[in-house]
Formats: structure tokens, C-alpha cells, sequence
């Protein structure tokens, strides 16, 4: 006969944490699953007390929302634990950063106090670097796309290649200058505050939308990073792009 | 003189890449030693794809071995894909190794592992993108030392072009001793420039450089001689064998690599070589004698090895772990000991008996018990007497029936195709076994919910084993008595559907033929191949059967010999063989006896449980076998430090929404 999966005697959550890790300079090629196993495997090699899952193969429980596309650096990127015994959120935050690599980096760990963080991730603040592209070149190409009504792009994703609206989500756009590289070569940066929907619209598929309405082709691909993802802040529509979400973790911290 | 990383460079390249995280680096316990710190630096190779190549034991034991040396580093590369080599041939960016991104070419010597001759069009791409000359005649002082290691070594003759030297058997204190000779000859200032040095590793006659060695041929294509063209170098390169296993417990810290790795679990070995003399198989014979790692240690490397990686999942790696004396110890000490924390241990083994099974059980006592794999080699019981895999078909349906009794619910049966003497009839036996097997495992279960799946390829002859003259069996050959067999697995009514069906075609098994069982000349026909595109030989999507027979045709041309010649010929007794001067220690006498014996379908014991055989490995290299049992049991280990304690809040605060 089949054998049944054993009822094992596991022991019951008592707490739960969430944390804000940044995703930075080479390892921002990890991707999700990748940034998942170096995170299970972190937290085995410090003896932190996961709550684990029934069934023949249990997982211990993690919550994973929302990750930045492979290629992207982050800021802002969260993670929810489940615990048998209570922890300083504090130590854990010292521990599971000096347990995971340099780049995978844990900036804040505030203990659950509020249901449905997924919720309140509302909004991306994202800044994108063109290296190789003017200021005026990028700015005209953004006037041209906040333009539109429409900028339909196309992505493979999982379940095939999907064509979708990049504008309507997107809450702001502006573009300004960086300092130029040691050789000179100009680069421009945009600030783009995009509201998550369903499919996802990246940074990627706005820079698709900015070479159809626009021909922006940049010469070296982008260098993106996520800042901050929040609730939309309502009448941030300028000054600094990173106010236009609020804090998702202040709701936990009262 | 430092070297500069090349990473701002890939840097670039990388967005535009398929798991642009494998060329990143960064796994846990890499090691990072600043260039001008030690004298001797080693890049090692794994001919393959990162997520293939990280995992490789024999790589990872070595690069901690040659860091742990005050004046050495070790730093790792692997073989680019063709789209990220196409945009580093565009932007000159050279091979580059994952732990610092330092520049292949500025290292003092580059060693590649060879597990599978089918990796060497892959160290070509690898010399030519580090800007190394392919041809070991046209390098300089200014180059690395290109060592070959690993299983393929005991006949590196195909490549014999390519590298300019080649290490048999057990790398550990081999690195150590060519570190130091590379060492002394750099302090004293390179006296004798490269020649001197290569003299040097050759004359200590454990290192193999083929270009202090004329090969002369014989009209009909067969080698007339192989004999050393220098004074002091020896006319035969012995292999070399680590002794005491306990003493080399390495690797101490295994690299976690970011990415996903074919071998998502961590690997202890259990013990080294195999006594059961299955004729086929070129690592039992070579890795001779069985030298086993003591119980003890074995646990300490799992916990300590646990410890610094984070692994969830243990494998208990040999050639065929159920036969280590203390096993039956080792599993149930290291089940009660990992009891309850969410560890998994593995023990690959294929034998045919109930003692795997109890094996098996133990491992699993709280797991998933999905599928357990099971090789009898051969499908008919002549077969199996032939390539001395003594196990008959009452032996395998009461293993089966066992095991499918116990709860596992699906067994994977290996075999191979196009053995010595095999017929149609041999292999068509296979399908009768397998409905046997499910017939037996429904019984045993009391359910029609179980599966068999019966995985075969093509038999490759190799160096150094009773099979080394056998012919290979040619493709064709190959395929339709694989067809024959699935189309008789499928006309099964009654048992089919429960049948699985994975067997590989026999192409490729031609060109690795060709390769292992190569000479010198074979080296011209890697060359033209690879100029004409192939890469990841080992992949079916990159493996292309007619552009090698093409570069084969044009290489051979005019020539006495042809793939024919070095594959489906069957060799004689007389015959020089293009390895006979590379030492394995096995007499080429007993191996000649053994195949005859084969071909009287007569068997041979193991001689780890009864007396020796004389297959020459001990008396040659002055080893012998060395098992158990040492009656220690794990029992006496101190118990697992509790951790994470550190990390508890000062006072339970009550009351929190969950």
C-alpha cells in the first residue's frame, strides 16, 4: 500500500517576522529562487527556529512577495518568517546578514503585527540608469510615452508571450542627468514610480515601450534598481521619487 | 605584479546572458587570497557548465587543498556558454575564474578534471578564449602549465596535443607535490625555462607529459612503440593513491554555489575504489584499492560539513556505498543522530539486495520514500556472468518485491546496451524482467499504483579495464536493439503502462568511444571539430554526431585508421595499447585473463570479502585495501550544539496577532 504522509508532531508558530533585504551589485544577477535558497540555507547554518510545513516533504514556512527581476538591484525586497520561538528581531536582522553573502544584505527586521503586507505593496519606486544616453534623448522619450494613452509591449513570461499595457501603471516618469562616466559618456536616469498590476509591468517592459514610442535604444543595457515599494502616497506626484510610497513596515512598527 | 579582475568588463555583458548569475561567483566558503600573497597560482577547471562543474567533489577537494597552502591559491573556472563566448570574443574579455574574475592566462598552472572524455572540445574554447596557444608546443614561460586530472587522465593520449602535462588517480597530495616543484623552480628564477620545469614534473614520475614521449606507428595503424625522449623521464607514469582517507577529510568547507547546481545537497565520501570487478566500468578498476573513510569521520565531515553550508540533504558518495563494512553503522548512527531536524541523508547505491533496501529504509525513516534504483547491468543472466555483475533474476525480483513491500512505489533499473557477445535475445530479456518486476512489486504492494523504469545506453569500452579490446558495438546496432526492446516494453498489455522506457541513443557513445580509446591522432579530429563549432559535447542540444564523423573524415584522410578502426575493432593480446605506458597498476595480464574469462561467461569474486586475485594494484603500487570494521559507532560523538540559541528574544512578550 501507499504510504501515508506522516502526521508529524510539529511544533505551532509563535512568531512571525518580516524582513527588508537589498538585493546589490553583483549578486543582483541572483535570481528569486536563488535569493530563496541562500536564504533557507542561511537560516539553517544560524539555528534560527523555523516553523515548518506538514507533509512527506516539509518546507520550512516563508512568505516571498512580490521579488525584483533577476538583473534588477533592490532595496527594498520582502520576506515573511515563521517561528517556533520567539526572537529579537534585532539579532536575527546581525545574524542572517553575516550568514548571507555580501550583496544579499538584511536591512530591517520588524516583528507581524498587521495582516496582508502583499496588500499594502502597492507601488515600485524604481531608478533606471542609461548609461550611454543623453538627458534631452531621454527626456523627449519619456514626454513621448507620458503622452500615450496606451504602450502596449510584449514579454515572455510563464505562461507564454503576453502583450500588455506598460502605461497605464505607471504613476510617474521624470528623467534627469547623472555625472558622466570617467570617459565622458553621458547618462541619463529615470525615475519611474509604477504601480503593481497584474501582468506585472517592470522597468524592462517601460524601456520596451520608450523604443517603440520613442526609438530609445540604449547603447549598454540598463542598470535598474528598486528602491522602495509601499502604499501610493496620494499628492507625492513630485520632489523625491522615493517619497511617492510610504513605509509598508510602519503599520508593524506602532 | 598584480592581475587586474576582468569583471568590470563581463560586467557588462551579463544582462544580455542566459543565468548571468553563474559567472558571478560568490558561493558561500569560496575563497578569495590577494594575487601577490603566494608564489604558485592554480586555476582549476571543470570542463562544463558552471551548474554542472561546481558541484564537482574532486574540483572542490583540490581548490581547498591548494588554498590551504601559505604560498598557493587555487581559484575555479568553467565553460562558458556559447552566448556569453560569442560577446567575449566581441569585447576581448578573456576567461575569467568565478572567484576573483582574474584572467585564466596569468595563472601558473591551469588544471581541468576531466570526468568524461566528451569535456574536450570545451577546454579548447577555455585555452583559446585565456588566450593560451592551443598546441602545448607552441607555449612560452609566459603561459600556464596545462595539467589534465580526473578519470579521462588515465588515457589523456587524444589530448595529448593540448596539454602539456597529466596526473593519474588521487589529486590530493599531487597538487601538493606539483605546487612544489613549480614553487622551487620559480624561486630559483626559472631556471631552464619551461622545458626544465615540465622535466622536472616528469621526472619524479608520477606527473605525465606527453611531449617527452615519441609514439612510432606501424604500417596497419597500430602503435609500435611509446618511448620517453629524455633523459631521466620514465618509461611508464605511475598513478597515485591517497592512503589514509581519514587524514584527508576533505572537502572541510563545500562550496554553496548561488545558482542552482545539478546537485542540490552536500557529498561526503564514504570510501574510495571498488573491489566487485564489474568488467565494464573504468572507475572501479582505476580507483583500485577500496580504501574506506572510518565511520567516524564520516560523521564528523557530515556535521561539520552541515554546519558551514546549510544543506538540507546529505549523499554518502562511493562507487557503491551499501559495500563500506561499517555502513549498516553509519546509517542508522546518522539517522538517530539527524532525527528530527529537518536533514536528509542519501546513499546512492544500486545494489541488487535486501541489505540496500534496509539501507534505504533507515535513511528514510520519516521521509518520502519515492524511488529507489537498482543496476543489473546486463538484461539476460549469460550477460550478466559476461561483464561479472553477479546477480541473478531471483536475486533482483526478491530485492524488488522487498522494496515494493516496504512502500517504495517506483524502481529505476539500470542496464547497458551493446556489452561483449550481446544479442538481440540479451537485451530483449529486459522486458521480460520488467514485467516481472511489476507483476512481483503489484503482489508485494497490494496496489496497481507502481512504477519501473528501466534506463539503458550504449556500453563504451574503456582504458584499463577486460574491456579495453572489446569492440564497440556500432550505432546502428545500437538503436534498433533498443527500439526492439521499447517496442516489445509497449506491446506489454498487461504491464507497459506501468513500465518506463529511457535509453539513450548510440551516437554519442561512438564519439566518446573514439575519444577514450584514442591516440595522438585522435587530437587533430578535436581540433578540426571545434573550429567547426562543438561545444558541450555532453549536451544532446549542442552534440552534433555529423560534424565530428566530418572532422574525423577529414583528419584521418589518407591515414591507415578510421572511427571504425578505434572503435568497433576488437583489439588483440599483443597489441600495443596507446595507454600501456600510463600505470593504473592493474596488470595487463590479469585484465587479458579477466577478459577471457568473460568470454567463458566465468565471474570473479570481490576481493574486499575473499582473498586477491593478483589484479597487480596492491603488490604495483604498494597499497592495499583497507575496510573495517573499526567498531566505533557514532554513539561516542558529542551531541549536536544546539544553535541559534543567541538569537532568542530576552522575555516571551504575549499577546501578538499572529
Amino acid at each position: 500500500m501507499a504510504r501515508q504522509a506522516p502526521v508529524r508532531d510539529v511544533a505551532p508558530t509563535v512568531q512571525r517576522l518580516r524582513l527588508r533585504y537589498a538585493k546589490r551589485g553583483r549578486l543582483r544577477f541572483t535570481s528569486t529562487r536563488d535569493f530563496q535558497r541562500a536564504l533557507e540555507r542561511a537560516l539553517r547554518r544560524t539555528g534560527v527556529p523555523m516553523a515548518y510545513s506538514q507533509g512527506f516533504n516539509p518546507h520550512p514556512r516563508i512568505s516571498y512577495t512580490n521579488a525584483a527581476p533577476t538583473g534588477t538591484a533592490s532595496e527594498a525586497e520582502y520576506v515573511e518568517l515563521a517561528l517556533v520561538k520567539r526572537l529579537d528581531p534585532e539579532r536575527l536582522r546581525d545574524a542572517l546578514d553575516e550568514a548571507l553573502p555580501e550583496g544579499l544584505d538584511v536591512l530591517e527586521v520588524v516583528e507581524v503585527r498587521t495582516p496582508d503586507l502583499a496588500a499594502r505593496l502597492e507601488a515600485s519606486v524604481w531608478t533606471v540608469e542609461l548609461p550611454g544616453v543623453g538627458c534631452e534623448e531621454a527626456s523627449s522619450a519619456a514626454a513621448a510615452f507620458l503622452k500615450c494613452d496606451r504602450a502596449e509591449v510584449s514579454r515572455l513570461t510563464k505562461s507564454g508571450m503576453r502583450t500588455f499595457d506598460a502605461r497605464e501603471p505607471v504613476v510617474r516618469l521624470e528623467t534627469r542627468e547623472a555625472s558622466p562616466g570617467a570617459d565622458g559618456t553621458p547618462c541619463a536616469i529615470l525615475d519611474l514610480v509604477v504601480r503593481h498590476v497584474t501582468p506585472s509591468v517592470r522597468p524592462d517592459d517601460v524601456l520596451a515601450a520608450l523604443r517603440l514610442v520613442a526609438d530609445l535604444v540604449p547603447p549598454i543595457p540598463a542598470r535598474v534598481t528598486r528602491l522602495a515599494q509601499g502604499p501610493l502616497v496620494d499628492g507625492a506626484s513630485d520632489g523625491d521619487p522615493r517619497r511617492a510610497v510610504s513605509d509598508p513596515l510602519a503599520a508593524d512598527r506602532d | 605584479m598584480s592581475v587586474e579582475s576582468v569583471f568590470p568588463q563581463l560586467e557588462a555583458l551579463l544582462p544580455l546572458v542566459t543565468k548571468p548569475v553563474q559567472y558571478v561567483g560568490g558561493e558561500l566558503n569560496a575563497v578569495s587570497k590577494p594575487w601577490d600573497s603566494v608564489s604558485v597560482h592554480w586555476a582549476l577547471m571543470y570542463p562544463d557548465a558552471y551548474e554542472v562543474g561546481v558541484p564537482n567533489q574532486g574540483v572542490q577537494i583540490l581548490y581547498e587543498v591548494i588554498n590551504e597552502h601559505p604560498d598557493a591559491l587555487a581559484e575555479r573556472t568553467y565553460a562558458v556558454w556559447p552566448d556569453l563566448e560569442a560577446l567575449m570574443r566581441a569585447n576581448d574579455v578573456p576567461q575569467f575564474t568565478v572567484d576573483c574574475h582574474r584572467p585564466v592566462g596569468a595563472f601558473d598552472l591551469f588544471g581541468l578534471s576531466f570526468s568524461t572524455e566528451l569535456g574536450y572540445t570545451n577546454m579548447l574554447t577555455a585555452l583559446d578564449l585565456a588566450g593560451i596557444p592551443l598546441h602545448a608546443r607552441d607555449r612560452d614561460e609566459s603561459h600556464p602549465v596545462v595539467v589534465a586530472g580526473g578519470h579521462a587522465a588515465f588515457n589523456p593520449e587524444a589530448i595529448a596535443d593540448f596539454v602539456d602535462a597529466a596526473v593519474l588517480g588521487d589529486g590530493e597530495q599531487a597538487v601538493l607535490a606539483i605546487t612544489e616543484i613549480v614553487r622551487a623552480w620559480k624561486a630559483e628564477g626559472r631556471p631552464g625555462g619551461r622545458e626544465e620545469l615540465l622535466l622536472r614534473l616528469a621526472r619524479t614520475g608520477g606527473v605525465y607529459v606527453p611531449s617527452f614521449y615519441d609514439v612510432d606507428y606501424l604500417p596497419d595503424g597500430r602503435i609500435q612503440r611509446v618511448a620517453p625522449n629524455r633523459p631521466g623521464v620514465p618509461w611508464r607514469v605511475s598513478k597515485h593513491t591517497v592512503m589514509d582517507l581519514d587524514e584527508w577529510p576533505y572537502p572541510k568547507a563545500p562550496l554553496v554555489p548561488l545558482a542552482e547546481s545539478v546537485h542540490e545537497r552536500m557529498s561526503v565520501e564514504i570510501f574510495r575504489g571498488c573491489t566487485r570487478g564489474c568488467r565494464f566500468c573504468q572507475a572501479g578498476m582505476i580507483t583500485r584499492p577500496v580504501r574506506e573513510r572510518s565511520a567516524r569521520t564520516i560523521a564528523e565531515m557530515v556535521d561539520n560539513g552541515l554546519a558551514k553550508t546549510g544543506y538540507e540533504e546529505v549523499g554518502l558518495l562511493s562507487l557503491s556505498s551499501a559495500d563500506h563494512s561499517e555502513i549498516a553503522v553509519i546509517a542508522k548512527g546518522l539517522a538517530d543522530r539527524y532525527e528530527g531536524t529537518e536533514t536528509g541523508l542519501s546513499l546512492p547505491s544500486t545494489r541488487v539486495d535486501a541489505f540496500n533496501i534496509e539501507l534505504a529504509n533507515e535513511l528514510t525513516r520519516n521521509g518520502r520514500r519515492s524511488g529507489l534504483t537498482f543496476a543489473p547491468e546486463g538484461g539476460s543472466e549469460r550477460m550478466r556472468k559476461v561483464i561479472n555483475k553477479m546477480v541473478t533474476e531471483e536475486d533482483l525480483i526478491r530485492t524488488v518485491a522487498t522494496a515494493y513491500g516496504n512502500g517504495w512505489r517506483s524502481v529505476k533499473l539500470y542496464f547497458m546496451c551493446g556489452l561483449p557477445t550481446e544479442t538481440d535475445d540479451d537485451v530483449l530479456q529486459i522486458a521480460e524482467l520488467a514485467s516481472r518486476v511489476i507483476e512481483t512489486g503489484r503482489q508485494a504492494s497490494g496496489t496497481k499504483d507502481i512504477r519501473c523504469t528501466v534506463s539503458i545506453g550504449g556500453f563504451v569500452p574503456k582504458p584499463h579495464t577486460p574491456f579495453q579490446w572489446a569492440a564497440q558495438l556500432d550505432h546502428e546496432t545500437t538503436d534498433a536493439r533498443l527500439r526492439k526492446l521499447r517496442d516489445v516494453i509497449r506491446a506489454d498489455r498487461k504491464y507497459g503502462k506501468s513500465i518506463g522506457f529511457r535509453y539513450h541513443d548510440g551516437k554519442p557513445g561512438i564519439v566518446e568511444g573514439l575519444l577514450s580509446r584514442g591516440d595522438r591522432r585522435v587530437g587533430a579530429v578535436i581540433e578540426q571539430v571545434w573550429r567547426g563549432g562543438a561545444r558541450f559535447d555532453g549536451w544532446s542540444e549542442h552534440f552534433s554526431y555529423d560534424r565530428w564523423m566530418a572532422a574525423a573524415q577529414n583528419a584521418f584522410e589518407g591515414g591507415p585508421v578510421d572511427v571504425d578502426w578505434y572503435t568497433t575493432r576488437e583489439r588483440d593480446y599483443t597489441e600495443v595499447l596507446p595507454w600501456d605506458h600510463l600505470d593504473s597498476g592493474l596488470d595487463k595480464d590479469w585484465l587479458w585473463e579477466d577478459w577471457q574469462d568473460s568470454l567463458a561467461e566465468v565471474g570473479v569474486e570481490d576481493c574486499r570479502w575473499t582473498p586477491c586475485f593478483d589484479c597487480g594494484v596492491c603488490e604495483q603500487m604498494g597499497t592495499e585495501i583497507q575496510v573495517g570494521p573499526t567498531g566505533v559507532t557514532l554513539l561516542g560523538m558529542p551531541p549536536l550544539p544546539p544553535r541559534g540559541d543567541d538569537l532568542l528574544a530576552a522575555a516571551p512578550s504575549p499577546g501578538t496577532a499572529l
